[in-house]
């Protein structure tokens, strides 16, 4: 008796899991192995059948230099969008955080970036950045610059989508700010003010430790996203000029629908794919220490 | 001191609201005139320029149909995992978690191959069967799940009810907030799907809304008008912007849930 | 336990549903081969302009499946497949054959010939036979058929095809005391006009170096140089001769050195805007785009012959027909008869006017409806007349890399990278993208 209960507890839990199970394999654990294989072999359009080449794709990778550009540039675009928009969200929460006039409309000015699609995002700002038009043309018009065509040059073009993505990730991670800061016990911050701390040392010493799990997560999403999303380079630049805003999943997209070379696409999945694994691991390994959800 | 920081914050929440104002302000402008006059044409030369209101249903459908597998998979799976017992749990978990490791965005190369060989290329299957699991769904509801108590499940035993009787009449409704909050994100998630959809739909009859737009504005022998373009942009993000003002509340605690994996 | 059943039916309904929309057009022509009497044909097509061109598309369908050609005392039909721009038909008729379920024809870039060349037939056959065809070929301005033919073969037939203009602002050359009637001829003449024409908030002249910029820098390529920039076989390019440098070293002076065009990267769909709005007086870009700066332009302008240098030149552009190997041979001389069909002189007139092509047909221009139209509108002969000094669109093994290398050079360059050493460096690319091909 007991026994058939314990096949059929078993049976009934994997009928539940199946459906989550058969799309798990299909799209997420069959194409990883998949593209584990498909990177050592020679796939494009000078060779009919694949040919098995063991790692020469990576070696190839390695000297590709507009791989390289695309790899140098995701690091910068990383370095450039995750600090500030976590930090710009902090600051951001703290400036909500209190009771003031048009708190409510502040809040909803700094969260909407958040809620519309990347690529209406993407039109926005190709308006503002558009020599003769753009209100950032204007300005800096204004504090006396000549006009710039902000995407059309290597040295302004990341740097232009940098500040777009921050504009429109800094208002996710103010709520997660917001919520932290909400769940502070008031009278931490009570007994720092009657200790005499100042403003900057209560913030320092008490609250900013209190926030160190929303930061570290905070962290750990904006960097995942800086790897997934480049519907803004499809939109604004298609990775130029000469590939000065290219990034990687970029390139693995252009490989694998203009180019038909799917040695290379493959290739630059799996260390995409690599990167997302050394992330995750420093979140279990942050988590095992620091942070105890759930 | 109070002071100003409210103006700096005002200054600040400006400077957010620019970008918006700005092409609001293009799309109403009429381009023939010298000089501001008010006008319409943009949104109806827009309209009539590509076919916006298939692209709508398109996009709901899709995410209609994601939202819907997905919260049969997850209750399904959340459920196991909340509260049944069975060989490898710990190791299927594990498994799960793996696609919030790794989102289904950065494989569009293996997964356009699976496309191909199930032949359903260009099709809204294509478009959506990515997306019918969601591990942060699973892990958010099981969380959910497990705070519920267990007697309630017993009780319903008691008077004879199945395991999907119990999920459906003790679970599903303690978990609503939950629900809320998975089908918030997951709707504004799926209605912003660009780089997918692009790859994987050739027809105006399966393109979604944001894909339609960049077509559109995009058409590379015609070149891109302001106006008609910014109103173009005004199409797909007023939806959401209209259930952001009317969900506020829910859709910030929504995002600050999906915090918490 | 016996709502499973009611959760897995719906499970199974919903994806019916979904499947139920997929438009499998392959499997509908597979139906109509086991039905002996019709073939119908699947054609996949881009659309590159903006307007309705799907409807003008959808009719043209119409009249032929009404039409009552028949092969091998078979109807056949046309069902026309919307398949986004040149980029997006060539994936989806990539994946269309790698699943085995090629369509029938397509449109798309005459250029694409060597990437899809395993996948085609030549026509060579359905003409050499056929007293129609020959005519039909014999009438298609030379020009276009440039890109068509290798290992002297005919591999497809002109659509809709374009070359690179002069678009100018009548207005603006009025105001700058400059002669509208006579725009400027050969480079110098440009650099003078430009300085006359430039001014604040106003740029002399402007050409795109994004999507297309490689098309419009070949054109400055083949008038400064009496050869192209790649062998016929599609097997080499020549990206670093004095020539190509000379001109890239032009395109990049027009900013450094004489001020008259915006400096950095100027993007493929912003430069007619620009045009549009009175931002330049002068650019240079597609004849597709003569439709969208009539119908938007609120000012006079001119269309001219593109300014030479040693030579007066331009590449043609656009797209062709292509017939694929994987279908029958019934089916292969069917969809030959359909392209007669529509290539026929009224029909691409009509098609010419609808969509700012230039028709394909040398007699088109005979038809009153097009004489009627340039009449009005003299702008539409320019294009016409200029394809005497069409050269043929860079078409090479690797297509789409190799555009990738000359955008990078040029866009480089723009940037400021040495011309010399960007251009070197871009042959080495090419050749080793090639090497596979020798």
């Amino acid at each position: 008796m007991r026994r058939s209960n314990v096949v059929r507890e078993n049976l009934t839990a994997w009928i539940f899991l199946l459906p989550s199970l058969i799309f798990l394999v299909m799209f997420t654990l069959y194409p990883i192995l998949s593209t584990f294989i498909s990177s050592f072999y020679k796939s494009d359009l000078s060779t009919i059948e694949p040919i098995f080449i063991g790692f020469d794709n990576y070696a190839i990778m390695m000297k590709d230099e507009v791989f390289r550009k695309a790899f140098i540039n995701n690091i910068w675009f990383t370095i450039g969008t995750v600090p500030t928009s976590v930090l710009l969200g902090l600051l951001l929460a703290i400036l909500v955080n209190r009771t003031f006039v048009g708190k409510v409309m502040s809040r909803v000015f700094f969260f909407y970036p958040v809620v519309i699609p990347m690529v209406a995002v993407s039109f926005i700002w190709l308006f503002f950045y558009t020599p003769d038009y753009g209100m950032i043309n204007s300005i800096l018009k204004l504090i006396g610059f000549e006009e710039l065509n902000l995407l059309g040059n290597s040295g302004t073009a990341l740097l232009s989508i940098i500040i777009m993505v921050i504009w429109k990730e800094a208002g996710f991670f103010m709520i997660f700010y917001l919520a932290a800061l909400q769940n502070i016990p008031k009278d931490l911050i009570e007994a720092a003010r009657i200790d005499g701390a100042s403003k900057w040392r209560q913030f320092r010493s008490v609250i900013f430790p209190l926030l160190m799990p929303t930061t570290l997560f905070s962290i750990i999403i904006a960097t995942t996203n800086a790897f997934k999303t480049v519907d803004q380079l499809v939109v604004m630049t298609q990775g130029g000029p000469n590939n000065a805003s290219n990034l990687l999943l970029y390139y693995i997209y252009e490989n694998t629908f203009r180019f038909m070379d799917y040695g290379r696409a493959a290739t630059v999945t799996v260390i995409v794919l690599m990167i997302m694994v050394s992330i995750a691991a420093i979140q279990f390994f942050a988590a095992d220490k620091k942070i105890h959800y759930s | 001191m109070n002071r100003l920081i409210s103006i700096s914050t005002y200054i600040l929440a400006l400077l957010w609201a620019l970008p918006f104002l700005g092409i609001v302000f293009m799309a109403f402008k009429d381009s023939s005139e010298q000089g501001y006059s008010l006008t319409f044409r943009n949104f109806i030369d827009a309209w009539n320029a590509a076919p916006f209101g298939q692209y709508y249903l398109n996009t709901i459908i899709i995410v209609i149909a994601i939202l819907s597998v997905q919260l049969i998979t997850i209750t399904l799976a959340a459920y196991a995992f909340a509260r049944m017992n069975f060989i490898a749990k710990g190791f299927t978990f594990m498994l799960i978690l793996i696609q919030i490791m790794i989102p289904s965005d950065v494989l569009i190369y293996p997964n356009s191959n699976t496309i191909a060989q199930l032949g359903i290329y260009d099709t809204k299957l294509a478009t959506t069967i990515p997306y019918f699991i969601s591990a942060f769904g699973i892990f958010l509801l099981r969380q959910t799940f497990k705070g519920i108590p267990y007697e309630l499940e017993e009780a319903a035993k008691m008077e004879g009810c199945s395991r999907l009787q119990i999920i459906r009449n003790v679970y599903i409704p303690l978990a609503k907030p939950t629900y809320l909050a998975f089908g918030l994100i997951s709707v504004s998630t799926q209605w912003s799907n660009f780089l997918w959809p692009l790859i994987i739909t050739d027809s105006d009859e399966n393109r979604p809304l944001t894909v339609g737009l960049s077509m559109f504005a995009k058409a590379s022998d015609s070149g891109a008008q302001w106006g008609i373009v910014c109103a173009g942009t005004l199409f797909i993000i007023f939806p959401l912007l209209l259930a952001f003002l009317l969900f506020q509340k829910q859709f910030v605690s929504s995002f600050m849930q999906s915090g918490i994996k | 336990m016996k709502r499973i059943p009611i959760l897995l039916s719906v499970i199974v309904l919903m994806f019916g549903i979904l499947a139920g929309c997929s438009s499998s057009t392959s499997e509908r022509s597979n139906e109509a081969d086991s039905n002996s009497e019709t073939i119908d044909l699947t054609w996949y097509y881009p659309v590159n302009v903006g307007g309705t061109i799907t409807e003008v598309i959808d009719k043209y369908a119409k009249d032929f499946n009404h039409g009552g050609i028949k092969v091998n005392g078979k109807n056949v039909t046309v069902t026309p497949v919307y398949s986004g721009n040149y980029d997006e038909t060539m994936t989806k008729v990539q994946t269309a054959i790698k699943n085995g379920k090629s369509p029938d024809l397509s449109v798309q870039l005459s250029v694409d010939l060597f990437q899809i060349k395993n996948s085609i037939i030549p026509l060579d056959d359905f003409i050499k036979n056929d007293y129609e065809a020959q005519e039909m070929v014999g009438d298609f301005f030379p020009g276009f058929m440039k890109n068509a033919q290798t290992d002297g073969k005919t591999w497809s037939i002109p659509f809709q095809r374009s070359t690179v203009i002069l678009y100018y602002n009548k207005d603006m050359f009025k105001e700058a005391g400059l002669d509208p009637e006579t725009p400027p001829t050969t480079w110098e003449e440009v650099i003078e006009y430009g300085k006359k024409l430039t001014k604040k908030g106003q740029w002399g002249i402007e050409l795109p170096a994004t999507i297309s910029g490689y098309w419009i820098y070949q054109a400055l390529y083949l008038q400064n140089s009496d050869s192209n920039m790649m062998s016929d076989d599609g097997k080499e390019v020549y990206l670093n001769t004095d020539e190509a440098k000379e001109a890239l070293q032009y395109w990049v002076d027009l900013n450094n050195k004489h001020k008259i065009m915006p400096e950095g990267v100027l993007d493929w769909s912003t430069v007619p805007t620009d045009f549009i709005e009175g931002k330049t007086a002068m650019m240079l870009t597609t004849t597709g785009n003569l439709t969208n700066v009539k119908n938007n332009a609120n000012f006079d302008f001119g269309v001219a012959f593109l300014p030479g240098n040693k030579r007066v030149a331009t590449p043609t552009g656009g797209g062709n027909f292509y017939i694929f190997k994987d279908t029958s041979e019934e089916r292969q001389q069917a969809a030959f008869e359909f392209i007669k069909w529509i290539t026929e002189p009224t029909r691409a007139a009509e098609w010419s006017m609808n969509t700012g092509y230039i028709a394909t047909r040398q007699s088109s221009y005979e038809t009153e409806a097009l004489k009627e139209y340039v009449g009005a509108f003299p702008q539409a002969k320019v294009a016409m007349e200029q394809i005497e000094f069409a050269n043929k669109e860079i078409s090479v093994y690797e297509q789409g890399k190799i555009q990738k290398i000359i955008h990078d050079a040029l866009q480089a360059a723009i940037n400021g990278a040495d011309v010399n050493e960007t251009l070197d460096k871009a042959q080495a690319e090419a050749e080793a993208t090639l090497k596979a091909y020798q």
